[in-house]
């Protein structure tokens, strides 16, 4: 490993990676499930699941936290089912930290994929219909090639957000090296103590590079998708 | 396989009041924009849910609010093409045209089957693109053969060629009129354009406001003097059956008709084919005696069967021609003073003649 880099820094920027990327692969499927519901649906409770869904993006985020330590924490009622049925505990794991960063990125994730879906035009839906495919085979041979950018774009963002998480993470899964330290927790660590500046603004770039890359990436790849679709 | 179309449903103060039957063959739904045309064919094809009402195809029931019965739209097996193509932007054109045969439950169509449609269409050279570069004629084409494709039982079109400009009309009519020569299967046609459905149509059913006013076999709604007003005083006209007898030397075919020899410039049909001609009522000039020295060449010996007077100074008179009627639009004083009433004898000049459909014998 590079040795410009102390193993707890190092492992910083490995956690983050590690619970971003199962933060937005893990509430991939919900986002678009949801995003379609909205985007499509009228049901009983539309304006509530909305609101759910948009709360952490306004709500402090340590208030975020406390909810999630409230209820999945050991002792909430939904992680001590999780802990007893699966052995499954979210509270001071990097299981948490996913947890925290899936919750404080899904609004954005959902807006990305919901506008991408109210893009499509429904006709194209009943068309498909009217040939003879029943609606899952119209989401998956229809709705999802056309807003393949948009949902592309909505986990980029997701993971995004996920890398920077900070207020909800910290509050409940805290902030344990080697653990739970993500690389926001670290920069935060390392300004406490005298002389840690030096350390926190390697991680300072390190978090840049990545977050230009991946806005590189999603650059890339939706304007692929985009040119795929369009087939000049 | 005939089908059969009830319905009742309410929008707003919009009543959609429908009840018609059809024999196989194409049935044209005529009415203005707003007669409420295309939610009869969403009825049919299951993307509009009417509050009463029965729908059956060849004996398949396929909506019945009685029952509580609704087949769902993808299991219809029905091909609609829509007024402004909605092929799948995403796919190639032979992958829209292949859609519809993922979906089809044992009687997909074959290899033969797909290159007799792209023939048919004269698509062979599109298949590659996408529908993003196909101009607006092109892309209905395609969604033509992408619904007949899925081997429907029934094939809706709704305004077809309405969103396109004249020359792509005059380009994609003749393969509709091969296609409705050749359809096996019945094809419901909606259109506001009288010209359309007097090439298309062998049953015709009328629609205003939400309620049909008139149905039964194009040609003798078409020469009813009563559906006139519906049809539109200049495009109103009736259709005559005609032979072609013989390719004249001049430049002229010699076409028998129930009622005498009608001259045309050259019909590109082969001698002994059936063809249906259509006349516009307003193109009909009566006389009470034999016109001499006139330069028209057709002229035929008929009989007025009926006089409409309108609420103008127009008036619509109905004439037998042989087997077949006529219809022709005068002015209220020239039937008053030829004393055109039922029963007279009189001579019908024929200022146009056009060939409305060829072949008729077969779909006939």
């Amino acid at each position: 490993m590079a040795d410009w880099l102390t193993p707890d820094q190092w492992s910083a920027v490995l956690l983050s990676l590690k619970v971003s990327f199962w933060a937005t692969v893990l509430s991939l499927p919900a986002g678009v499930a949801v995003a379609y519901a909205l985007a499509r649906h009228e049901f009983w409770g539309k304006q509530a699941l909305n609101g759910l869904v948009h709360l952490p993006l306004i709500l402090p985020p340590v208030v975020t936290g406390y909810l999630l330590l409230l209820t999945f924490g050991r002792r909430g009622a939904i992680g001590g089912f999780l802990e007893e049925s699966f052995g499954l505990v979210f509270a001071f794991r990097w299981t948490g930290a996913a947890l925290a960063a899936a919750v404080m990125a899904f609004p954005l994730m959902v807006r990305a994929i919901r506008l991408a879906i109210e893009a499509v035009d429904p006709k194209l839906e009943q068309a498909a219909a009217t040939l003879g495919a029943s609606p899952l085979w119209i989401f998956a041979t229809v709705t999802l090639p056309l807003i393949l950018p948009g949902v592309i774009a909505g986990a980029i963002l997701a993971f995004a957000k996920a890398m920077g998480e900070f207020g909800a993470t910290i509050t409940f899964v805290s902030n344990i090296p080697g653990q739970t330290q993500t690389l926001p927790s670290a920069v935060y660590s390392f300004l406490q103590v005298p002389g840690g500046d030096g350390q926190a603004l390697q991680l300072v770039l390190i978090a840049v590079a990545i977050a230009l890359l991946a806005l590189f990436l999603s650059e890339w790849l939706g304007r692929a998708v985009a040119r795929r679709i369009a087939g000049s | 396989m005939s089908f059969s179309v009830r319905l009742l449903h309410r929008f707003g103060n919009f009543v959609l009041d429908v009840d018609f039957t059809a024999p196989a063959g194409v049935t044209a739904l005529f009415g203005r924009s707003g007669s409420g045309k295309t939610s009869v064919v969403n009825a049919i094809a299951g993307l509009f849910k009417p509050e009463a009402g029965q729908i059956s195809v060849g004996g398949r029931v396929l909506y019945d609010s009685e029952r509580g019965a609704s087949i769902p739209v993808h299991q219809r097996r029905l091909g609609y093409v829509f007024q402004e193509g909605r092929l799948f932007p995403h796919l190639s054109v032979q992958q829209n045209l292949g859609y519809g045969r993922w979906f089809a439950p044992g009687g997909a169509a074959t290899r033969a089957e797909f290159e007799r449609v792209v023939a048919m269409l004269g698509i062979e050279g599109l298949l590659e693109r996408r529908p993003g570069s196909l101009s607006g004629g092109e892309k209905q084409r395609v969604a033509i053969g992408r619904a007949l494709l899925a081997s429907p039982q029934l094939l809706l079109m709704d305004e077809p060629l309405a969103a396109l400009d004249e020359e792509r009309k005059a380009e994609i009519l003749p393969y509709l009129e091969r296609l409705c020569e050749h359809s096996e299967i019945p094809i419901v046609y909606v259109s506001h354009s009288m010209a359309e459905v007097a090439r298309l149509a062998t049953t015709l059913v009328l629609m205003e406001d939400g309620i049909v006013t008139r149905s039964g076999p194009a040609s003798e709604v078409l020469s009813d003097p009563e559906s006139v007003p519906a049809l539109g005083i200049r495009t109103a006209g009736a259709s005559l059956r005609a032979t072609v007898a013989a390719q004249e030397e001049d430049g002229l075919t010699r076409l028998e008709t129930t009622a005498g020899p009608l001259f045309l410039p050259r019909v590109e049909a082969p001698v002994g084919a059936l063809v249906s001609i259509r006349i516009l009522a307003h193109d009909v000039i009566l006389s009470r005696t034999r016109p001499e020295g006139l330069s028209a060449l057709n002229i035929l010996a008929t009989t007025v069967t009926a006089v409409r007077l309108g609420d103008g100074p127009g008036a619509i008179v109905q004439l037998r021609a042989g087997e077949d009627l006529l219809l022709a639009r005068i002015t209220r004083r020239s039937a008053m003073a030829l004393e055109l009433t039922p029963g007279a004898d009189c001579f019908a000049i024929l200022k146009t003649v056009s060939v409305a459909q060829q072949n008729v014998g077969r779909t006939g």
